[in-house]
């Protein structure tokens, strides 16, 4: 594998969309629940070990090669937000646009025919890091970091925190996101053999509802 | 029965449409602390208590409910009182199975009481339902955080619905002392001391699914990916958890 090709997939300036999306960090800054730099580490914290350790697991199975489409029933299943489910499929069909055009590959096309609208996105990230010649855990270690980065980004913007601040409580969370990546490899491997119902289901209430409040914003800074 | 580590025990419901418009309950059987009564139903539709004839599950107890609607039944299960997760004196896990089947044509009610999580309590729920294309479901489930003042025990609860062999909704709830971390921060709790499920699952919804809507700041009615809706619903107290709960399910009518 290329260590350069993980940081390539890996980097916040590779055009796949994230940018646009907080991981509910703007809901959470509006009903007043982050409010600074502990706020913002108990929120990724949460966020990493619910929908992080399932996108985190999708994408290292999707790395491992199981079909993608019973990933994407599997991460449907487990998405019960419409809304989220929407920016799951819209992050997933830019991530495919980016991914087909720096690493070309046949498994990259097949699933782009097979889900036009877009699979969800770990699915994709799962195949696009296959197509760059990594493994599991690197997609893995993609999903569970920007699963966190993310929302340390937005609420930089969000509340004007100082950025250092942000940076430091990603630092703060790195061990736990090893552990979440490793847990994440372990399970996947074990769904490639038994399917995808052993993947973990995680969820946190409040990203949930949370996203389906931010839906019906008529203004915002975020797409979800 | 009593096994080493605890109470293992295991209830079973069959409901079955009699063939003159009415529902008969060819099993019921309860045991030990899993007991059932028969109460007066309405209509088409047979209605069963669970009575708990003693506290628990404690740690290392094992409780399995197995209740199914067949063909042309239609079965409403409540329970007496809320179900009381306590700690054992082994500090065992305790773990309480719930396993419900609805056949083509078939209604099931699943509407428990509470489940509490007392402090020093450990427990592990899962609920899995298996409905068939054409069945009907509503589902209630509810989790209280520590009696009043009281921090709670560790409480995980997954919840598994398949519709015609298809995992329509496959969700977890970790929280308590040991569970992931953030548990009860912004993204998971945020202090709230009631969580709450209800789906609702219907063949219509397949051409004509309900609209996402709020209710209140936290609480959400989501179409699934499938003929189904969860409400969920977050809360400081069990009893406007219910309401919540209540409101969105009465929308549905």
């Amino acid at each position: 594998m290329s260590r350069a090709a993980l940081l390539v997939l890996a980097d916040g300036r590779f055009p796949a969309g994230g940018h646009a999306h907080s991981g509910g960090a703007e809901a959470a800054v509006r009903a007043g629940r982050i409010t600074d730099a502990p706020s913002l580490e108990e929120f990724c914290r949460g966020r990493l070990h619910t929908g992080g350790a399932v996108t985190a697991a999708l994408a290292a199975a999707a790395a491992l090669d199981a079909d993608p489409g019973e990933l994407d029933r599997a991460a449907d299943a487990r998405t019960p937000s419409p809304a989220l489910r929407a920016a799951a499929r819209r992050l997933g069909r830019q991530l495919m646009r980016a991914a087909r055009a720096t690493w070309p590959h046949p498994e990259l096309d097949a699933l782009a025919r097979r889900f036009p609208k877009g699979a969800h996105q770990p699915v994709v990230l799962g195949l696009a890091a296959r197509a760059a010649g990594l493994g599991p855990e690197d997609a893995a270690y993609c999903s569970a970091y920007e699963g966190v980065s993310g929302p340390a980004t937005a609420v930089v913007r969000l509340l004007s925190l100082d950025p250092f601040d942000a940076t430091a409580v990603l630092a703060r969370l790195a061990p736990e996101v090893d552990r979440v990546v490793q847990d994440a490899v372990d399970v996947a491997r074990r769904a490639v053999s038994e399917g995808p119902d052993v993947l973990p289901a995680r969820s946190a209430p409040l990203l949930e509802t949370g996203a389906e409040a931010h839906a019906t914003w008529p203004v915002r800074l975020f797409a979800s | 029965m009593t096994t080493p580590g605890g109470v293992r025990a295991t209830a079973r419901i069959v409901a079955r449409g009699d063939g003159r418009g009415g529902t008969s309950l060819p099993v019921l059987e309860g045991e030990g602390p899993l007991a059932l009564r028969r109460t007066r139903g309405s209509g088409a539709e047979a209605r069963v208590m669970l009575v708990g004839a003693m506290s628990g599950p404690l740690g290392g107890d094992h409780f399995t409910v197995d209740a199914r609607a067949e063909q042309g039944a239609g079965l409403r299960v409540g329970s007496a009182a809320a179900t009381l997760a306590l700690p054992g004196q082994d500090k065992a896990a305790a773990r309480y199975d719930v396993r419900l089947s609805v056949a083509d044509g078939a209604e099931l009610h699943w509407l428990p009481e509470q489940l509490i999580s007392a402090h020093g309590s450990d427990l592990y729920v899962g609920t899995r339902v298996d409905l068939a294309a054409t069945a009907r479901l509503v589902l209630r489930e509810e989790q209280v955080l520590g009696r009043t003042g009281e921090e709670p025990g560790r409480l995980t609860s997954r919840l598994t619905v398949r519709i015609a062999g298809r995992c329509v909704l496959d969700q977890e709830l970790a929280c308590g002392p040991g569970a992931p971390g953030g548990w009860d921060g912004p993204a998971g709790l945020a202090g709230h001391r009631a969580v709450g499920q209800a789906v609702v699952a219907r063949p219509e919804f397949a051409a004509d699914p309900p609209t996402a809507r709020m209710l209140g700041q936290d609480a959400a009615v989501m179409p699934l990916a499938g003929p189904a809706a969860l409400v969920t619903a977050v809360a400081p107290d069990a009893q406007r958890l219910r309401r919540l709960l209540d409101e969105a399910l009465a929308s549905f009518v």
